[in-house]
């Protein structure tokens, strides 16, 4: 009796000790989970902070003269040749008067867009009998007033540490007060290609090259990989060369994606001779990325189908092409199919392999079809990224947030799709 | 003609083809109510014909687009005056270039003469020929075959057994490309790496301190010797990955216990799809987070703690890199947890020990080579990560365990290397080539082992 007693003392003395380490562990525990979860608030604040101005861009109101002297000399407009941006100048020229030296002027100029040039010409292609009258035109400003209408740049620090001088910074005040300085819906970030100028510079380039990319992807991966699951599942002997294939389609899925590019220039490019930076090679090697994703997926989408059904089928008769083609294969479709839309949105997300088959160039022409030059929405993003102009910070957040805006619809799809279409056995 | 009006064709005479062959067989028997004295289903005649009419048909194409590029230029060469028909390989290569470029109505670089003004006007002339031909071949090959399997139909044609034969071999083609992806990286990394280790020898390469890529392009240049000791980059590689073990594996970890044990279910159904979002973003996004977020932070906090901080840090780079495979390790951690068997837990429980001793003293140490598996794994996807990286570690090889200066990494040498204009057979690009072979074989070797480890303690407790 005496034992048990002491025993069971030792016990209560340590209670107390142990109930603590118990409640420390368990804080430690939520804790750790709270840092992704903190991370990935901080993260999305973050980028919709940086970048939801950038799809928004600061227009000024000119009055513009389209005079046919400064424009047709000849009597013709060349569209060429002609002086567009002279008619930009004479109408910031009108609205500062005062300002007569050729670096004040220069300043001047450099707070419109070049783009605005290209509106003038635009405006006069669609319409040749404005040459000679006057317009009111909204143009967008250079990214420089841009980031400071946005309150990007701080006015108060040094002016040998921003882009735009104090004069400019009068000039954009002056402006704002008579109502001629508006933000707008940056629909050039939509609709124009890669550019050096940041208000110039959209996305519509690198997400074509995406798409291209993705249909060659899931033209190839998508049968390929189906097929190479239901070989396994059901056709292929058990012996090692199952074996081996079963290893390797998981060594694969791990295997880094930049070994993958290195596969791509080597064989597709340097060996096959397919062009460089085409969205036919790098839809190929994504394919390639994405076949054990899409495999593993299948199989375990056949796994799910109860033998009961190939009984069934198998009893009334059919061959076992037919139990698989006719019976299987529809009821793991929608598995299969999330497995795909899941490697596909991995497929969008990647970018390393790219690098190395040379989808990295600058090109500003959005790509027409499968063996154009072009770059990939990641591979924009990183393009920019590396852009010293603070205007480039912002629209790399406002690419990111597009990028995440579309691999969230295909998971949702994913999502919906199995849940919708997935049966209870 | 174009491929895709090529394929296009080749599709309809496919769906005549089906439509005849089912209808003949029909008709041999006397009519749709007489199938069954049919072998197979009338279906299958038509797929039959199908395949006689496309696949012979489409091999045909594949190697004529594979191998019609070589041979015009070949043609064209051959057509070309004595004079460039002696050039060099390199300057023929230009020449033919020129002649392409020409050809299509692009730039051509250098004077335009009337030699070359022939050649292209030739190549033009080879092509359109090339493709007319292809294009009577293949049509006539595809209708050639289906007429052949629409004569051969019979009603004890085994038409079904035929079909489905096809079938499995394009099913046995479809997966082995897998091991042919495994194959073609192995060959196309290996045979450059040898071109490599012809330059520079294998020592030099896996010993050497000195990491400097540049090669000299003019004999007398300065500084530019070229020196091709990775050490400095396994450092590096290993540094950061340390860095991100260091970060995730804890908190990887932790997280998979208390998820599994503690919380309650509404907070992990919660949770977790919020982790596995972590695991679906971009790593480009990570890089450009790292660099311009991270990198900053951690700069300003050393260098309030006193401490000389690079803005490229390994520390940046590592932390966010943690931060991504967190998911992977917290994933792979709750799997382990998970195929511990109750049992187990209910009597640890039962004798009296807390949740956390239950925990730390029998289910981890049970789950212990599952969560090794997983860790390799997780070491593996950080040896190979490649955007953080580029994005937010450094260039400069420097051979050092200071978290804080910057370092550089395999996967950084290999893209800075390879991106840009290259010629093949510098020892610089080949050094790409060799880099990646150790990647390769690394990760391969972490793979095997992880899965195997991962693979093996789930199934004994089942």
């Amino acid at each position: 009796m005496k034992d048990a007693n002491s025993t069971r003392m030792k016990v209560e003395a340590g209670l107390q000790r142990r109930r603590r380490k118990e409640r420390v562990f368990q804080l430690i525990g939520l804790l750790a989970t709270a840092v992704g979860i903190v991370f990935l608030g901080v993260f999305f604040f973050s980028l919709i902070k940086q970048g939801a101005s950038a799809f928004e861009q600061t227009h000024v109101r000119l009055d513009v003269e389209m005079s046919s002297e400064a424009l047709a000399p000849d009597g013709e407009l060349d569209l060429i040749y002609a002086d567009f941006d002279g008619v930009i100048r004479s109408a910031l020229r009108n609205l500062f008067p005062d300002v007569t030296g050729r670096g004040d002027r220069r300043e001047l100029n450099q707070l419109v867009s070049i783009a605005a040039g290209y509106q003038v010409r635009d405006m006069l292609v669609e319409d040749p009998d404005l040459l000679g009258g006057k317009a009111t035109i909204w143009v967008p400003t250079s990214a420089n007033v841009d980031m400071l209408v946005k309150g990007k740049i701080d006015p108060g620090i040094d002016e040998a540490m921003r882009p735009v001088s104090n004069q400019q910074i009068r000039w954009v005040d002056q402006l704002e007060t008579e109502g001629r300085i508006e933000t707008r819906f940056n629909t050039a970030l939509f609709t124009n290609g890669d550019s050096r100028e940041p208000e110039l510079a959209g996305i519509k380039g690198a997400l074509m090259g995406s798409v291209y990319m993705l249909l060659v992807t899931v033209a190839l991966a998508f049968p390929i990989g189906v097929a190479a699951a239901i070989y396994l599942e059901e056709f292929a002997p058990k012996n090692r060369w199952a074996d081996l294939i079963e290893v390797n389609i998981n060594n694969l899925a791990a295997v880094p994606s930049i070994v993958f590019g290195l596969l791509g220039l080597a064989v597709f490019i340097n060996w096959m001779g397919l062009p460089r930076s085409a969205p036919l090679v790098g839809g190929l090697v994504l394919s390639l990325l994405t076949l054990p994703v899409i495999i593993i997926a299948s199989r375990a989408a056949i796994q799910a189908v109860p033998p009961s059904i190939r009984q069934a089928a198998f009893g009334l008769g059919a061959s076992r092409m037919q139990v698989v083609f006719h019976h299987i294969m529809p009821l793991a479709l929608p598995g299969m199919l999330t497995g795909t839309i899941i490697g596909m949105s991995r497929a969008l997300g990647e970018s390393a392999p790219l690098l190395m088959i040379g989808m990295v160039a600058f090109i500003v022409d959005v790509p027409g079809g499968f063996t154009d030059p072009a770059t990939a929405l990641p591979v924009q993003v990183f393009l920019w990224a590396d852009s010293p102009e603070r205007a480039f910070a912002e629209r790399t957040s406002a690419a990111i947030i597009v990028l995440l805006g579309f691999l969230l619809l295909m998971n949702l799809t994913a999502v919906i799709i199995r849940k919708r279409m997935e049966r209870k056995w | 003609m174009q491929n895709t009006t090529l394929i296009l064709l080749l599709g309809a005479m496919a769906v005549v083809a089906f439509y005849f062959g089912r209808s003949r067989s029909l008709a041999l028997v006397g009519g749709a109510s007489k199938s069954a004295a049919l072998h197979s289903l009338p279906g299958y005649y038509g797929y039959f014909t199908v395949v006689w009419c496309l696949l012979p048909a489409l091999a045909l194409m594949l190697l004529w687009l594979l191998f019609e590029p070589r041979l015009v230029v070949a043609f064209v060469v051959s057509g070309l005056p004595d004079a460039e028909r002696q050039m060099t390989g390199g300057e023929l290569n230009l020449l033919v270039n020129n002649i392409q470029n020409l050809a299509s109505g692009d730039a051509v670089s250098g004077e335009v003469d009337s030699v070359l003004r022939a050649a292209a006007d030739r190549y033009n002339e080879i092509s359109q020929w090339s493709r007319r031909l292809l294009a009577v071949l293949v049509l006539g090959i595809a209708g050639l075959g289906a007429t052949y399997a629409w004569r051969r139909i019979q009603p004890d044609l085994r038409a079904r057994n035929r079909v489905e034969q096809v079938i499995l071999y394009l099913l046995v083609a479809a997966s082995s490309i897998a091991i042919l992806t495994t194959v073609g990286i192995v060959l196309s990394v290996l045979f450059e790496a040898i071109r490599f280790f012809q330059k520079v020898p294998l020592t030099e390469f896996l010993f050497g301190l000195n990491w400097s890529p540049q090669t000299a392009i003019r004999a007398d240049q300065v500084g530019s010797s070229g020196s091709f000791g990775a050490v400095p980059l396994f450092t590096g590689t290993l540094l950061i990955t340390a860095i991100a073990m260091s970060v995730a594996v804890p908190i990887g970890l932790m997280t998979a216990i208390y998820l599994a044990e503690y919380s309650s279910a509404r907070m992990r159904a919660i949770a977790k799809p919020l982790l596995e979002i972590l695991a679906g973003i971009p790593t480009v996004v990570y890089g450009f987070f790292a660099a311009l977020t991270v990198a900053p932070w951690v700069r300003r906090a050393g260098e309030g703690l006193g401490f000389e901080v690079a803005s490229e840090s390994a520390l940046a780079a590592g932390l966010v890199m943690g931060i991504m495979i967190i998911p992977l390790v917290s994933s792979l951690a709750d799997d382990a947890i998970h195929a511990v068997p109750s049992a187990m837990r209910d009597g640890a429980l039962g004798l009296g020990s807390t949740r956390s001793e239950t925990m730390t003293k029998v289910i981890l140490p049970a789950a212990l080579p599952g969560i090794v598996g997983g860790v390799l794994l997780a070491v593996s996807r950080a040896i190979g990560e490649t955007m953080i990286v580029v994005m937010a570690a450094g260039l400069a090889a420097n051979l050092t365990a200071n978290p804080f200066e910057a370092v550089t990494t395999v996967t950084v040498q290999i893209v800075t290397l390879l991106v840009g204009d290259q010629e093949f057979d510098s020892a610089k690009t080949l050094a790409a080539f060799a880099l990646g072979l150790m990647l390769f074989l690394v990760t391969l070797c972490l793979n095997i082992l992880g899965l195997r480890f991962v693979r093996k303690y789930r199934e004994q407790y089942d």
